[in-house]
């Protein structure tokens, strides 16, 4: 009789076993055809039916979901918060606990893709707010931008409750240290402005890591927003003592070096106001090392970028809105030099509003840091 | 019996629908509603049947679909979250709330936001637009059916100042106006899956209107409207029907009266429809009827404009003849609602203002300070007018609750 029992025992768990194996196995699969999403809905209909099949599992699932993320790209990781966001409300709102241990342990692992580890992080929040609070002390560098924000946020506040005890020197180190972990750039610029107001200026444009100094050439012909679409002799190569046909006249390379607080580069000042032009600004970058950047640009003019030679990105709009880093183009260096070559097109409106003619440029790593540029 | 029984069921099922409120300015696009019996706010906080918090910040309008109500929002770093939000109408409690990372640019002027398309819904999807570019569909119960990155798939399709373009569902087809100085093009996306139907190339300029539909001879056809041209297409094809050459605003859309079109270009011109010709002809044109950025709204043949300042003009839908002006508390970036016999403007300092447009000057007869600024539409449905600002949703009605929930 006991046999019988013990063999009916070892029937039910492994029955139990082999499907959760078949349902874990099922949701591996599922999460695969959601990582196969590409460009233009490529895959979405499959995907469809694989994002219920996930959204249908309990709370033990949700790690693997947020695992599901690591090398996803941007298309599959919303579909795969939208599933862990409706298991995770789904058992919330039926009493139901979520995994805090398995979560939290997912939350510090961070070589886990940041928006995974910053939506294990609200749900640890959801759950425990205290400990997601006191969390924050220990993540002022971390990988996830939205996490480290929210570290730093909090080392703000407590510098403004230093200050509001009149503790001015408790103030500026919190503040400092604020500054030297933030990568959001308004909340640089808020920190700057606090530490500015405790007399710690801070150097902006070195704190960003703008690049500085160019050589630049033009005035080329624009007539007609032409200018964009051709290529002009910058383009074929760089040869910094040549003289080329520009659109009054021979030009030539000059040296550009800004002091702007922000490191624009303003291509009024070294050629007048003009209208219907183009002009170029080429510098060289050292890199120690092969490595993966980000080349960041923000201007309100039509503009092209090169690397090396090779086109990172272009943009033909003009005097909408400008703002620091506002075109980020990964990018990829090589050891010693990188010539970087941008386009600068300025239209033909003559409204106050379209008289910029500038761009400033970084190079930074994913997060936000400045790249220190090598000795050559 | 038991036959009327049922068929009284199908007139209240009916009548259930055409109050939905499922897209930009209503059933028809044009700020009607069908709904009698709104409050006209001549006591106007009593009115107020409950207030709820919304995250972040937006300018999109609430959609209505029977007791459910959906909105967007956005947040948090660079404004790159991404809230769909579904409420329920009647209790003004969150049924489901799901978040998106936006893939594509979320820069955008501070007057603006991330949020300010306006969801569409059939029924049964709610499709939900960015500034971004994003776009996801969910059901009524927040289940994801797809997501869509415009802005990563067509990397130059974003605008600086941020882009507005609300959506419409017509014959199983989501259309989305993408339209900028860098990259411009519409696109009809598959309902059920969201991959592309068909995609047109449209002339490059920044675009913040939004296509509207109609139907012609049981045809049904999208508008849209753009700083070169208004043109009509087939939802299903993208296939060109008609085109109107002669330019239109880039922000106030256009209203569709029956088989007229009154289109925001020179003023405010009237395009007649009925005729289903290569070019719909002009009926008239009229400099003192153009609009600032709220498009226009009608009732029966009246048509009504609103400046940035807040001088609302009434036309003759007929002939374009002005009939009277009458200067309300502005500034204004809403686009004016009708129900009832009564037009509805929200100034951007968060005034309601409730006009009687049959007095021969027109009369404001009512007025509600909501307290925070407005640059949504509202929306009308089951008997309510629901008005958004960045953090609050509010939802105003003749038989308001005893205790407002939320206030």
């Amino acid at each position: 009789m006991i046999s019988k029992f013990i063999v009916l025992l070892l029937l039910l768990v492994g029955s139990i076993s082999s499907s959760w194996t078949a349902f874990a196995d099922e949701n591996l699969t599922s999460i695969e055809v959601i990582r196969a999403i590409g460009p233009e809905g490529i895959g979405n209909a499959k995907a469809s039916a694989a994002w219920k099949q996930l959204a249908a599992g309990d709370s033990s699932t949700l790690v693997t979901l947020l695992n599901g993320m690591d090398g996803a790209n941007d298309y599959a990781v919303n579909w795969l918060r939208a599933a862990v966001e409706t298991i995770a409300a789904r058992e919330l709102k039926t009493g139901k606990a979520l995994p805090l241990p398995e979560l939290g342990k997912f939350l510090l692992e961070t070589s886990h893709n940041p928006r995974a580890r910053r939506l294990a992080y609200e749900l640890v929040a959801q759950v425990d707010a205290a400990t997601a609070e006191q969390l924050l002390t220990g993540m002022l560098t971390d990988p996830s931008l939205e996490i480290r924000r929210d570290a730093v946020q909090k080392l703000i506040d407590q510098g403004n409750q230093a200050l509001g005890r009149s503790n001015r020197l408790g103030a500026a180190l919190l503040f400092q240290q604020a500054l030297n972990s933030a990568r959001d750039v308004q909340q640089i610029e808020v920190i700057a402005k606090k530490l500015n107001e405790l007399e710690r200026p801070v150097d902006l444009q070195k704190h960003f890591g703008f690049l500085a100094e160019w050589k630049i050439i033009g005035p080329f012909d624009n007539s007609g927003n032409t200018g964009f679409e051709k290529a002009f002799p910058p383009e074929q190569k760089i040869n910094l003592s040549a003289e080329h046909d520009g659109k009054t006249g021979q030009v030539r390379w000059q040296s550009y070096v800004t002091n702007h607080k922000y490191g624009m580069v303003d291509l009024n000042q070294a050629y007048g106001k003009l209208k219907e032009v183009v002009a170029y600004a080429a510098t060289d970058f050292y890199s120690d090392r092969a490595q993966s950047v980000e080349v960041r640009l923000g201007g309100k003019n039509s503009w092209k970028v090169w690397l090396n030679g090779k086109l990172l990105f272009e943009r033909d709009e003009y005097h909408t809105s400008a703002e620091i880093d506002q075109y980020p183009m990964p990018a990829q260096l090589v050891p010693g030099r990188n010539a970087l070559l941008v386009k600068v097109c300025q239209n033909e409106l003559v409204k106050e509003w379209t008289e910029e003619w500038e761009f400033q440029l970084r190079v930074t790593d994913a997060l936000g840091t400045p790249i220190v540029a090598a000795k050559p | 019996m038991k036959l009327k029984i049922i068929s009284f069921g199908m007139v209240i099922c009916t009548t259930m629908l055409a109050d939905d409120w499922r897209q930009f300015r209503g059933p028809e696009g044009n700020g009607v509603s069908r709904e009698t019996g709104l409050p006209v706010l001549v006591n106007g906080t009593n009115s107020i049947v409950w207030r709820a918090h919304l995250p972040g910040e937006g300018l999109s309008s609430p959609i209505i679909v029977g007791d459910r109500l959906f909105i967007t929002s956005s947040s948090g770093l660079k404004q790159q979250r991404l809230h769909v939000i579904c409420f329920d109408a009647r209790s003004g409690s969150k049924l489901w709330e799901r978040q998106l990372w936006a893939t594509g640019r979320t820069m955008c002027h501070k007057k603006t936001s991330v949020a300010a398309p306006t969801p569409a819904c059939d029924g049964k999807h709610v499709v939900a637009i960015f500034s971004s570019n994003d776009i996801a569909c969910f059901d009524l119960d927040g289940n994801l059916i797809w997501f869509r990155g415009l802005g990563r798939d067509y990397p130059n399709a974003s605008n600086s100042l941020g882009m507005s373009s609300s959506l419409v569902i017509a014959e199983g087809v989501v259309v989305a106006q993408v339209e900028s100085e860098s990259d411009a093009f519409t696109v009809g996306l598959d309902l059920y899956t969201g991959t592309n139907r068909w995609k047109l190339e449209r002339h490059k300029s920044a675009n913040w209107t939004s296509p509207i539909t109609f139907s012609l001879a049981g045809k049904e056809l999208v508008v849209l409207q753009s700083p070169k041209e208004v043109t009509a297409v087939e939802p299903a094809t993208g296939r060109l029907i008609w085109n109107y050459t002669n330019g239109a605003s880039s922000t106030p859309s256009s209203t569709l009266n029956g088989d007229k079109l009154y289109v925001p270009s020179q003023g405010l011109t009237a395009l007649d429809l009925s005729s289903g010709a290569e070019s719909p002809g002009q009926l008239w044109r009229s400099n003192q009827l153009k609009p600032g950025t709220p498009s226009p709204t009608v009732l029966g043949a009246k048509i009504f404009s609103l400046n940035d300042g807040g001088v609302l003009t009434c036309g003759d839908t007929a002939t374009g003849e002005r009939l009277w002006q009458i200067r309300l508390k502005g500034p204004f970036s809403a686009s004016p609602v009708v129900a009832g016999n009564h037009v509805y403007c929200v100034s951007e300092k968060g005034v309601v203002q409730v006009i009687n447009p049959s007095k021969p000057e027109g009369e404001v007869i009512g007025e509600l300070d909501l307290g925070e600024t407005i640059l949504s539409t509202p929306a009308i449905a089951n008997g309510a007018i629901y008005f958004r600002s960045d953090a609050r949703l509010w939802k105003i009605s003749s038989a308001p609750a005893t205790s407002p929930v939320g206030l």
